[in-house]
Formats: C-alpha cells, structure tokens, sequence
C-alpha cells in the first residue's frame, strides 16, 4: 500500500498540536500533579506543604475505611458492569425478535440513554424515598423495611440498580447494533444446524457479538468506577457517613470534604495504576480470545 | 435420500405480496431439480419455504412422506449451501463442518471420520485448522458444500451458491456439484438464475416467473419444446427469435407483407400469433431464403452473432466460426420444423 507522506516535517506535528495540548493540559499536567502532591502533606488552609515521601500511600494501606471502599468499589463494579450487560443483551435479543412495534419498542429501550448521571440519581432519590417513593413502598410491601441513606445495603442497592438502570440503554443500541451485523445468512445456517435456540445464541451469535461484548466491557467498567460519581454524589446527599461509596468518591470526599489533598493524590495515583493495570490484563487475555470479522 | 412433494405452495407476505402463486410438483428421490427464473421470479422464497426458513402461507410440504410444513429447519433433515458461503466466522474449517453433526448428538470419534471423510472429498484436508478469513472463494464454497455432504442429509437445497464465483472457477465447481450429487444420490433443489447451470446442471428444470411456474421439464425439453413465449427468451443465449406474424394458408405463417415462412402449422388463416426461431437453428443461403439485414456482426470465437432485422423486426442468428458473415442484406433459410409457435398475448404454446 502506498504511504502519503508531508512534504514539510513539520506540518503534520502542528496538526498535532491542538490534540496534544488538550491531552497535556487536561489528563498529563494533572495527572504528573497528582503524583507530586500525592508525597506531600498539605497545610488545611493552603499555606504549606510538607515532604512526607511515601507516608500517604503507608497510611490508605493500613486504613480499614479505605480498604473497605475499595472493596465496595470492586463489587460495585462487578455488579454494575455484569447486569447492565447482561441485562442489555437479553433485552437487545429480545427486541430483535420484535416484528410488529419494533422501532417504537426500540426506542422507549433507548430513552434512559439521555438521562444524566445525576438526573438519574435524583430520579432513584424519588423511586427509593423514605416516605413516598413508590419503590420503597412496594419493598415494604414484601416485608423488607427498605431505608436509602441509613442502612448501608440499603443505600448500595440502591446506587447499583440506578446506575445499572442508567448504562442498560446505552449497551443495549450496541447490541442491537452488533446483532444487525451478523449476517442473516449466517443465522439461517445455524437454524438449519442446531435445533436449540439458546444453543444457537451460545455457538454463534455470541461470539459473533464478542467485539461489540469487549469494547462495551471495558467502557462499562470505566463508567461503573468513575461516571457513576453522579448517581453515587445525589444519592447520599453530600453526607457519606455510613454510607456506602467507591473510590472515585472517596477521592473527592478526602481530597475536597475532608483537605486531605495528599492522602486523595495518593488515592488517584491508585486509581490510575489500578485502571492501567486492567486495561493491560484485558486487551492481554481478553482480546486475544475474540474473533473480528 | 427422499422424494419431496410440493402441494399448491403458496406464500403470500403480510403486507399482501404474493411471491409464490401454487407450486405443484413432485420431485423424485435423487434428483437434481434447478429452479430457475429473473430475481424476484420467487425461486429463492420457494427454497427458503422448503429449507423452513420462509412460512408456507397455504398448501402441503412433504419430505419423503412426511408433511413438513410446521416442522423446525433443523428437523427436516436438510443441509442448505448459500450464496455467500453462511460460514460461521469464529469456527475453523472442521468446526464448521462439524457443528451440525455435533448439534445431532454424533459421537466425536464418528464426526471426526465424517469430516476427515468430507475434507477429503472436497480437498480441503490442508485447511481443516484455518478459518473461513483466511480462503479463497472457491475453498469457501467448497466449506460450505463439506458442511453441506458431512451430514448426509435427505435433502440438498442450493441458493445460488456459485454466483459469488469468476467464471472460470464456476464452471469447475458446477461439474463437482453435480459429480458430488451423483455420486451421493441425494435428492437436490438447485436455485439460480443462470440459465446456463440450469441447462447444465439440471435432471429437470423448473422454470419460474412473477412467482408462477412456467414449465417443468428436462434441459432438452425446456430447450427443444419451450411452453411459453417467456421459457422460450430465458433459456437459451443468445435467446430465441420472437417475432409478431399472422397465419397464412398452406400451414405458413406471414411475417410481413410479403414475407412468408412454411411453419407447418396448421391455424385458421389470419390469426395473430407469436413466430419462434432459435439464432442456431437458421442457415444463410445465398438465395431463395427470406430477407435478412444485418447491422452487427458479433464476434464470438466459435461462431458469429449476426444482430438485424427480418421484416422490420429484430432479429438474430448464429453461425459456425467458419460461415463468412458480413453486413448488409442476406438471405435466411427457414426448417419448417425447427418453427415455433405462440399464442398472441397470453404466450402459450400452440
């Protein structure tokens, strides 16, 4: 294949420049400013720090609460990520079967899409409210005393069903998406080989979504560890105490609540290495089992 | 093996389409029949209603004396070949193969022998461990008839298979087909558009049209006896010579005013009818012929197409590579018995 090259070496790094500079100034500069606060002891009131070398990170790894959150978190995201896919993927299924009202049905599934994290958070607010959410009425109902914001699982399953009920849509258009791209002949074959629906889904037309099922991993991940801040921020109102939250949160809580701006440097240095190494083990041992056609 | 008989099959789409007005016919154990037809001529929904892949609006489906029509594709024992291969992507060659057979509760040692056993039939034992990415079309093509002959099925049906194919290619696989079919005896429906692997290919032709079934025959019949105007222009190419003429005394029809040809028909005088005449089967006489001016002479290696117009009509012949052909006017000889004759309008036979 041909290469079109620039005649002036210097052209295609100005073109360059405005992408570079908006990765600098907003993830590298920061990022490299975590890092450095994060061997700091701050002054409260913003008049000094200390050098404190690797005390921050010593003190979160003997800390109970942190290792607590931690652990939440990794539920949370284990939770979150495996419902709202496997949730996304019946539905798509589902749906693609529809032949009479398909598009209106779609798009109703799609609706939540453009809802906001923290809009949706309010909406669960309403949902789950003490005293007139109907949600809450309807636990009641069965016999379980249902308490957003006192008991702690209480709280945790409400953020794990809005957030699920939040990400559901967007997983489902990309199924969907990927089931339309499997060819219909493909199917057909399939029909004529295997007598089993769900056989045929396991055999064929899962592996056949695996591309779409590991991109929408990995964004589902990401988007359970860090843009559920949203829900996670209405839901407690502001006043974590008991209450459950990840470490996405509990970065903000230290770093802005309580200003500890080296111990939540130290937190998000964490984070990072934690999402750097998971990103590594997928496109590692993941990826390499998926087929692209 | 199996015979299959179709019984006033009808498909008609909710939004009210008919595709398929009455499909009657019987075809016997190890048969090859090719259904073929224009697009949209409802070949493909006749297959795909056999396969079980399309609903039967109305009339019976049986195979080999079993009425079909509710019964799943998986359980009516057939093996399908489509257009575009329908390999599954993420399996390897043998996976393919084997991935109906394993579905039908086939011991492993047995499906191994089977596809080594097919592999071997259809050259393919090399690429056993590759997936379909990494084939040509042919060997594509020849995965999906393995997966097709792996299973031994009652039933082959064959969408077009060949279509995706060059030429040269295409002509090899359509004799492998029909050796394979031999050889197996299965009882084959065959679906194209090509009037060529239909001649070919065909035990008997099913020729289609607007959804409605215009002949059934044998090559030779389709070809020598052509029941409607339509079965007359889409088999054979160059196809047949249709021209408008009347009826004239003495078993001739009048093509013009003063143009008459012995046709040894025997049709009440001046009734309008359709005159048939294959490019083959006219000679160039130098004279005593009728009329004929050529415009182009085509080229063809074997033997020549001469494109003109006999009485104000176009008109076509073909001659052998060793005929001189020029343009300008010539004279044709007409066989009285090599005429044929069809209604004005409706297009029948007569």
């Amino acid at each position: 294949m041909k290469r079109a090259g620039f005649a002036n070496p210097w052209l295609p790094i100005l073109l360059l420049v405005p992408q570079l500079t908006i990765i600098a100034v907003f993830f590298y500069w920061p990022a490299a400013h975590a890092i450095q606060s994060s061997f700091f002891l701050q002054d409260p009131f913003g008049f000094g720090s200390t050098f404190v070398g690797l005390e921050n990170y010593a003190d979160l790894l003997g800390n109970k609460e942190y290792l607590k959150v931690a652990g939440f978190t990794v539920v949370f995201t284990l939770l979150v990520t495996f419902l709202s896919l496997g949730l996304a993927l019946l539905l798509a299924v589902k749906a693609d079967n529809v032949i009479r009202g398909a598009k209106t049905y779609r798009t109703l599934l799609m609706w939540v899409y453009a809802v906001a994290p923290p809009v949706a958070g309010f909406i669960g607010i309403l949902m789950f409210d003490q005293s007139t959410g109907p949600l809450t009425a309807f636990f009641q109902s069965l016999g379980w005393d249902f308490k957003l914001g006192v008991v702690y699982s209480d709280t945790a399953f409400a953020m794990v069903t809005v957030s699920v009920w939040k990400q559901v849509p967007v997983n489902f258009i990309f199924f969907l998406s990927g089931l339309h791209s499997i060819p219909v002949a493909v199917r057909e074959a399939a029909l004529i080989d295997n007598r089993s629906a769900s056989g045929r889904f396991w055999d064929v037309t899962f592996p056949l979504l695996a591309p779409t099922g590991f991109f929408l991993l990995i964004t589902n991940i990401t988007y359970a560890l860090f843009d559920t801040f949203g829900v996670i921020d209405t839901l407690v109102k502001g006043e974590p105490g008991n209450n459950p939250m990840n470490l996405v949160y509990k970065v903000y809580v230290d770093g802005f609540r309580g200003n500890d701006l080296g111990g939540s440097s130290a937190q998000s240095v964490i984070l990072m290495v934690l999402v750097l190494a998971l990103t590594v083990f997928q496109f590692r041992l993941v990826e390499r089992r998926i087929h692209y056609t | 093996m199996a015979s299959v008989i179709l019984n006033n099959l009808k498909k008609t789409y909710p939004n009210g389409f008919q595709a398929v007005h009455g499909a009657d016919f019987t075809i016997r154990d190890g048969e090859f029949i090719v259904l073929v037809g224009p697009s949209g001529c409802g070949k493909s929904t006749l297959l795909r209603m056999i396969a079980g892949l399309e609903d039967i609006s109305e009339g019976t489906l049986s195979i080999d004396g079993q009425v079909v029509n509710t019964i799943d594709p998986a359980d009516r024992d057939i093996a399908m070949v489509f257009q575009n291969y329908a390999l599954y992507p993420h399996m390897s060659v043998a996976k393919n193969m084997a991935y109906g057979l394993k579905n039908r509760k086939i011991s492993k040692a047995e499906i191994e022998k089977l596809v080594a056993r097919a592999a071997q039939v259809l050259n393919l034992t090399e690429m056993l461990d590759r997936k379909p990415s990494q084939l040509s079309g042919g060997q594509r093509q020849r995965v999906a008839m393995g997966r097709a002959i792996v299973r031994n099925p009652k039933l082959f049906l064959f969408d077009e298979p060949l279509s995706n194919l060059d030429a040269k290619l295409r002509g090899q696989m359509r004799i492998e087909i029909r050796r394979l079919q031999r050889e197996l005896g299965v009882t084959s429906v065959y679906v194209t558009h090509d009037q060529v692997e239909a001649m070919t290919m065909a035990d008997r032709i099913v020729v289609l049209n607007g959804g409605r079934i215009e002949q059934i025959g044998t090559p030779a019949e389709i070809y020598h006896r052509p029941a409607s105007t339509f079965v007359a222009s889409f088999m054979g190419a160059p196809p047949m010579n249709l021209l408008a003429a009347t009826a004239a005394e003495n078993g001739a029809v009048s093509l013009g005013q003063d143009i008459q040809v012995a046709a040894g028909a025997d049709l009440a005088a001046g009734r309008k009818v359709t005159f048939g005449l294959r490019p083959e089967d006219v000679a160039l006489v130098a004279e005593g012929g009728i009329p004929f001016d050529v415009q182009i002479v085509e080229e063809l290696g074997a033997n020549r197409l001469l494109h003109g117009q006999v009485a104000a009509q176009p008109f076509t012949v073909s001659v052998p590579k060793d005929n001189p052909a020029t343009t300008g006017r010539n004279q044709l000889l007409v066989r009285p018995e090599t005429v044929h004759l069809f209604a004005d309008g409706v297009g029948a036979r007569i």
